[in-house]
């Protein structure tokens, strides 16, 4: 809908255009075409839009439904726990005789602290729950079979690595809880026939429980395995680009021998 | 005499229409880069992944952190048919994390002799670290047993396994006296014959039969000064 015109003095009033004028460029279209000219810059240089593509529209089977979400929700939850666990190191102090009482800060202090905390610590259980529900996705539609079985192989790993995560990130808030499931779960590494010892005293960082078993767990918490998980993360989801996904088990394949249409 | 080609050919030579390759060279000018270039490769990563990987186990695995004797009160505190808790500190430094609950009592005629012979210890100091997985354990003056919260492990006066879980007796501590005061030193395990081992093995370590040889000593001992 067009408005009227407010009552303007005539010299305030639009001029019409000359014949043979060029429309003049609004300073709306030169954002909106600088905005397509970066793109396109970016582009040019890197091919990216192809790759996008690939990624974004790919086809995908009949009868796809909301149980193939679990593996993105898993994404989510990763992500969600990288960006607080970030926020959280900002505040965290893993020396041994800091550790609580900063834990402690965190929650009871620093603005929004328990909320992000809250975030970190139940979206852990979050992470783990959706990766079970994932899995049983893939296992009982037959997902893992010819020809993504390297797929499940990685998925495993980065399950694992899960619950590495699980584990020494237990041990950060260094209460009673987390000093005495710390020392279970190292000596529970420690029961391994031959090995067990030495991955014991590997973990711990010493024959005790000392001052650096904090920060070993910090450490390979927050740095060596979440490099890792989205590492692996990237080959799982080029596999799932690459390979697609695969119908549901109750689908059966259609008769006819004719091509048909595809319908786009 | 005919000009006769040499068989097998080579699979770098000229024959082979290689550029810059010599009749009857086996390594040439590409293939001494491809290899120079990956040996560098392969030596730079090697030269900072082994001294992070043995920054990251080493001390863990081969310090010998020293180990105080320290007294722990006059003979005279401790009788020989009940156990008196003392709070010793097992790893210095780090505060209230390195300090642990042991039972002290004086040896009896009961007890079973030293195993190997050789230690004559006069004072028998018990840890409280459960053999199941670690737990601290606690003595139940009534029951004269050891219990442990975590998974119900149960262990007689002199600290052997009376039920539960638990793999072998409750580790224990060097003790001697000097002057009038009880000192203890570094811990040591026991098997069901309290034999002693002075490496100690972490709990859920069997030392019976097999167990012996399936945990070996750590290089990790603390060494007692």
């Amino acid at each position: 809908m067009k408005l009227p015109l407010p009552p303007l003095p005539p010299a305030l009033l639009p001029r019409p255009k000359r014949p043979g004028e060029a429309e003049p460029v609004k300073p709306l279209d030169q954002v909106k075409e600088a905005g397509i000219a970066t793109a396109d810059w970016v582009d040019e240089r890197t091919s990216l839009s192809g790759f996008a593509r690939w990624v974004m529209f790919r086809k995908v089977p009949k009868g796809t439904n909301w149980f193939y979400t679990f593996g993105s929700a898993t994404l989510f939850a990763f992500l969600s726990q990288a960006v607080t666990g970030v926020f959280l190191a900002m505040y965290y102090d893993p020396s041994i005789t800091h550790a609580y009482e900063s834990a402690r800060h965190i929650t009871n202090e620093v603005f929004l602290g328990e909320f992000v905390r809250g975030m970190h610590k139940w979206g852990s259980s979050v992470m783990v729950i959706l990766i079970f529900l994932h899995m049983a996705r893939t296992f009982l539609f037959g997902a893992y079979k010819y020809p993504r079985e390297l797929n499940w192989l990685i998925g495993v790993v980065l399950l694992i690595l899960t619950f590495v995560m699980s584990l020494t990130g237990y041990l950060l808030p260094f209460d009673q809880r987390s000093y005495w499931a710390t020392v279970v779960a190292a000596n529970i590494n420690g029961t391994g026939p031959l090995v067990g010892p030495f991955l014991a005293d590997f973990l711990r960082g010493g024959s005790e429980f000392g001052a650096t078993t904090l920060s070993r767990f910090y450490a390979i918490h927050m740095l060596l395995v979440p490099g890792a998980i989205a590492a692996l993360i990237g080959a799982h989801l080029y596999l799932v680009t690459k390979l697609g996904t695969t119908a549901p088990p109750w689908l059966k394949a259609e008769s006819g021998n004719g091509i048909r249409e595809e319908r786009t | 005499m005919a000009d006769v080609r040499r068989d097998p050919r080579s699979k770098y030579t000229l024959d082979r229409r290689m550029p810059g390759a010599f009749e009857g060279e086996t390594v040439t000018r590409r293939r001494m880069m491809t290899l120079t270039a990956h040996g560098a490769g392969g030596l730079a990563v090697t030269a900072f992944t082994l001294p992070a990987l043995g920054f990251a186990a080493g001390s863990a695995l081969f310090d010998r952190p020293p180990v105080r004797w320290k007294p722990i009160g006059p003979t005279d505190d401790f009788p020989s048919d009940t156990y008196v808790p003392r709070v010793i500190t097992e790893v210095a430094g780090i505060g209230q994390v390195g300090r642990t609950t042991i039972y002290v009592r004086k040896r009896s005629e009961d007890d079973p002799p030293p195993n190997p012979p050789g230690y004559d210890e006069q004072y028998i100091a018990v840890s409280t670290r459960c053999m199941h997985l670690g737990c601290p354990v606690r003595y139940i003056e009534a029951a004269q047993r050891f219990v442990c919260p975590c998974h119900g492990g149960v262990y007689d006066f002199n600290g052997s396994v009376d039920g539960g879980p638990p793999v072998r007796p409750l580790d224990r501590f060097y003790t001697r006296v000097r002057g009038d005061q009880v000192e203890v030193g570094a811990r040591y395990s026991v098997n069901s014959e309290f034999r002693r081992y002075p490496s100690y093995r972490d709990p859920a370590q069997d030392l019976d039969g097999i167990g012996q040889y399936m945990y070996p000593g750590r290089f990790s001992t603390p060494k007692q000064d």
